[in-house]
């Protein structure tokens, strides 16, 4: 197979919110381009992970190219590049973005622009891409597309006059969308002579090829044997694939200017690979990387514990597991008094952490404690000294430190209007400062900046719950600001218990540490004793409950000979300290912190 | 030599008759009220033929305690049980100071068959009192007055040098002084002991549905604890300390019986749902018949033996068994007894932490009890041993 000319290639990416269609209209688009047969379309081919395919959502970038005859009987190439679709994946939509020359932007015709729409939308202009505004079901009833076609206009900014109208679930208006890729979108330009230089778009982990790597060449050729360098980790590499996606793979000779695809080249890791790297030749390299290149730095952390004790040792080899095909996510192994061993692990962000936690439950059968999320903190101490911490274990001794900072972010909220009140009630609770507040449409957008150390406790859960789901979220991080923050502990029984712990501004304090020791209340059974549950700040207690004693647990009944039903109860109630965590005198239920670690003030 | 070295090899025979004239509206036990005569004489074949199999998988014991239990087997003619312990006779060793305790229902009409009981081979009865006032008693669907159970109690007293009586507490709008003169009357009569049982709310009763349904209040925790201190400080204060937490007994008058279940001896089950553990080849085995009268004579006619469950306990079950039994008796239990059935040690950091709060003691001599404190949350303590 040659290398086509570049003026019959068209690389583009599609930009939606979660539910919006970009998975279906991927799927016509390949399913009329004959790249896969009817039998064998799965929904949604392009979201290969179960987890990407029930929640809508893409973590890992992929590609598919596509072979388009088009009206002037032409024949082009159309490379599909499919974008983590959330904001925990900023950074890797935007390396995705600047693999393409041009972007659809898929608004439901009914539901509007959301804020992740929006973000991502953003993210396209500033890599200068073209946009095709598509308006998706419009053959549904509540399908507004005159309305939804001026908010694109208000809100974004670009021209919509000229949107395509669609049902990509009938494949009502998908031609249309073939022929503006190929008359709307530019082609790539790129200088075959010139030195390689490929973008590295993404990687990820197969069984049988080891890492494979998603490129974009720039200039010059990527060739089969050829040996590479990766600037940014000054790695050198023989290649032993060179190939694109159908989505099924496709292995060539060489990928030309232009072209997406993948090598593989006996990477062992997926760490060894990152993410808006540049690869060239190593015989004749380029002096100048390509622009946009970051290291993935977490943002979150938790820690994670097993349940069972017992699970540790194949929680590590999960953790492990994952982490091949994840290098942004992070973890190390940390010991709690209350939790035992664990791993205190680092994320992208929220969604990043769920979806990790969710993958360990759900791939490796594991039941997981996760402490409360923290963001990283600037300490500034007496003596001058610098550090950051993100685990209230590690704070110093309040004497020491002159100044706290916390990280600060840029929040895009889009609401209907009834809801408005509650989302500005929830940010002014969250510390937050409202920036802009303009409507679009019967949509209220809000801008808020908040600490960041807010948005990661229950913020999404509660904004999902006071707009029944219609408020959409975006965020990204903006600044260090210095704050008033104090470590908070959780007592029981006067020992405090580590897992508990975190830092938290002063003024809300009060609040959280009673909603977490009244919570703790009502899980912690009854013991011999009485059982105190404080909240405290140093040694100044905030808020306290107590478990009262048990006065009377047991039956002065006559059982006869059969023993075996009381001893059927008492197996049950081992059962149930099994899922207990013995703290100190204590046994606390794994409910007690999962709920602690919920509860919103 | 402590008390539970002394009767490691005692071994216990239980005998289910399981037939009452009415049902207790609390009672969940395999009791069956039947409105035509019972054929005594194929059940005492039954008994016979189930005592001879089950006698036959347990060689070489000495039967130490036997107890006819119910049901009400008072309704059981004198000769019937006269066959029954010349069943166990024929098939097992007895030991010449054998217990034969029988339970009876303390009326009128019972009280006649008491001599004949104890011609048959009876050494102590244990009668159903329950209450000891008429209201009560009618609420819990008993059949006699308190003044006729008195009166039982005192033809038991001159047919029986040991005799018991039961009285169920906690119940229905009971204070801790209506109690106090209920139990203190009840120690007058008793000669030397009494088992002394909570109303507890069972599945599948009447009381079980009332008391759902809000028409039935049981004391709450701390009412029942109250009413539990009172019996304790009553009984040791008039010389019928606790040997169970349920039991209470001159020193020396404990029923031997009930002891072979809390220290977890060998007992068989004779009888429809009766329940038995036996050790045969060094493993402890569960055994339970069928529970329908009827149905259970059948199978044993059938097979000789009515057994619809036998079921070999691990070691960690036959820990539990012991730990959840003994630690019911004021002597407690033998720590190294559990480590040697279960393969583990108690865990000392529980053990320690129980000790702090004076829920248990361990004494010189190596042996684990509960304490005063302990015994009101026994529960919470065995499962923190067991854990």
């Amino acid at each position: 197979m040659t290398t086509s000319p570049i003026s019959n290639v068209r690389n583009f990416s599609i930009v939606a919110h979660i539910d919006h269609g970009k998975s279906t209209l991927a799927d016509r688009l390949i399913q009329i381009t004959g790249g896969l047969q009817a039998r064998e379309m799965k929904e949604q081919v392009l979201d290969s992970m179960d987890i990407e395919r029930e929640r809508g959502i893409t973590i890992k970038a992929q590609t598919v190219r596509l072979h388009y005859k088009a009206k002037d009987g032409k024949d082009y190439i159309f490379n599909l590049m499919d974008t983590p679709g959330h904001v925990d994946f900023a950074y890797e939509v935007s390396r995705s973005l600047a693999a393409c020359e041009g972007a659809l932007l898929v608004v439901d015709a009914s539901q509007g622009v959301e804020a992740q729409t929006l973000a991502n939308v953003y993210h396209a202009l500033d890599a200068n891409l073209e946009i095709v505004p598509i308006l998706n079901k419009v053959d549904l009833p509540a399908a507004e597309p005159e309305q939804v076609k001026k908010q694109i206009e208000d809100v974004i900014g670009i021209d919509a006059s000229d949107a395509l109208m669609i049902s990509a679930k009938t494949g009502l208006g998908v031609p249309d969308v073939l022929e503006a890729i190929v008359h709307r979108l530019p082609p790539p330009k790129g200088d075959r002579e010139a030195t390689l230089k490929a973008l590295l778009v993404d990687s990820w982990y197969d069984v049988y090829l080891g890492v494979v790597v998603l490129i974009r060449v720039v200039d010059g050729v990527m060739k089969k044997g050829q040996r590479v360098r990766m600037m940014g980790t000054n790695a050198a590499y023989d290649v032993e694939r060179v190939g694109y996606f159908t989505p099924k793979m496709v292995n060539v000779d060489e990928l030309g200017p232009g072209e997406i695809g993948f090598i593989t080249a006996a990477i062992k890791e997926v760490a060894d690979t990152r993410v808006g790297d540049t690869i060239t030749d190593d015989r004749k390299p380029v002096t100048e990387m390509l622009p946009g290149f970051k290291p993935a730095i977490p943002v979150v952390f938790c820690g994670l514990f097993p349940v069972d004790a017992d699970d540790f040792e194949t929680l590590r080899a999960a953790m492990g597991k994952l982490r091949l095909n994840d290098a942004s996510f992070s973890f190390e192994m940390e010991t709690s008094a209350a939790l035992g061993f664990g791993f205190r692990c680092g994320f992208l962000g929220l969604l990043h952490l769920e979806i990790i936690q969710e993958r360990l439950s759900r791939e490796f059968d594991l039941n997981l404690i996760a402490t409360a999320p923290s963001v990283i903190y600037k300490m500034h101490l007496t003596d001058g000294e610098e550090i950051e911490i993100h685990n209230p274990i590690d704070m110093p001794d309040v004497v020491k430190i002159a100044e706290i900072q916390e990280p600060w972010i840029e929040a895009t909220i889009l609401t209907p209007d009834e809801y408005l009140g509650s989302v500005l009630k929830l940010c002014q609770e969250r510390r937050g400062n409202q920036k802009e507040l303009t409507y679009v449409g019967a949509r209220a957008m809000v801008k808020y900046e908040l600490p960041l150390n807010e948005v990661v406790f229950d913020f999404y859960d509660r904004l999902k719950s006071i707009s029944k789901g219609y408020a959409s979220f975006d965020y990204h991080l903006t600044d260090y600001k210095a704050a008033d923050l104090v470590k908070m502990q959780i007592l029981v029984n006067a020992e405090p218990v580590d897992a508990l712990s975190m830092l938290v501004h002063r003024t809300r304090a009060e609040g959280r540490g009673r909603a977490m020791v009244e919570k703790m209340k009502e899980l912690i059974p009854p013991h011999m004793f009485v059982i105190p549950i404080q909240a405290a700040i140093g040694g100044k207690v905030i808020a306290r409950e107590t478990v009262r004693a048990l006065r009377k647990d047991v039956t002065a009944k006559c059982y006869g000979g059969d023993i075996s039903r009381k001893r059927k109860l008492l197996e049950k109630q081992k059962e149930g300290k099994k899922k207990m965590r013995q703290f100190g005198k204590v046994d606390i239920p794994q409910e007690a912190f999962i709920a602690a670690l919920k509860v919103d003030s | 030599m402590n008390p539970a070295d002394a009767q490691q090899d005692a071994f216990g025979v239980y005998v289910h008759w399981p037939f009452c004239l009415s049902k207790c509206p609390y009672c969940d036990f395999n009791s069956h009220v039947r409105h035509h005569a019972v054929d005594e004489v194929r059940f005492a074949r039954a008994f016979a033929r189930e005592i001879e199999t089950t006698a036959a998988r347990t060689p070489g014991r000495t039967v130490t305690s036997i107890f006819l239990g119910g049901g009400t087997p008072s309704l059981m003619q004198p000769q019937t049980v006269g066959a029954v312990l010349d069943s166990i006779g024929k098939y097992w060793n007895v030991a010449s100071d054998v217990e034969v305790s029988l339970e009876a229902n303390p009326t009128s009409v019972e009280a006649t068959r008491f001599r004949g009981y104890r011609e048959a081979g009876v050494n102590r009865v244990s009668l159903g009192v329950q209450a000891l006032d008429d209201a009560s008693l009618k609420s819990l669907g008993r059949l006699h007055t308190a003044r006729e159970a008195l009166d039982a109690v005192a033809i038991a007293r001159s047919a029986f040098d040991r005799y018991s009586f039961d009285l169920i507490y906690a119940r229905p709008d009971q204070t801790p002084q209506m109690w106090t003169d209920e139990l203190k009357l009840a120690i007058s009569e008793a000669a030397e002991h009494l088992s002394l049982y909570q109303l507890t709310i069972e599945e599948g009763t009447p009381f079980f549905g009332l008391h759902a349904a809000g028409k039935l209040k049981t004391p709450d925790e701390g009412l029942a604890r109250a009413l539990y201190d009172v019996t304790q400080e009553v009984c040791a204060q008039q010389g019928l300390p606790f040997y169970e937490i349920s039991n209470h007994a001159r020193p020396g008058a404990e029923c031997k019986h009930n002891l072979v279940y809390w220290r977890g001896q060998e007992y068989a089950g004779i009888g429809p749902g009766a329940h038995g553990r036996l050790d045969i080849d060094g493993v402890r085995h569960a055994i339970a018949t069928e529970k329908r009268p009827e149905a259970w004579v059948m199978r044993v006619e059938d097979n000789g033996h009515g057994v619809t469950s036998d079921e070999l306990l691990n070691s960690e079950e036959r820990a539990d068994e012991y730990l959840l039994m003994g630690l019911r008796l004021a002597e407690g239990i033998d720590p190294a007894r559990y480590q040697m059935l279960s393969g583990r040690a108690l865990d000392e950091k529980r053990i320690a932490i129980l000790r702090e709060e004076g829920a248990i003691v361990v004494e010189e001599n190596g042996r684990l009890r509960v304490t005063q404190e302990g015994f009101p949350v026994l529960d919470a303590v065995v499962a923190d041993l067991a854990a």
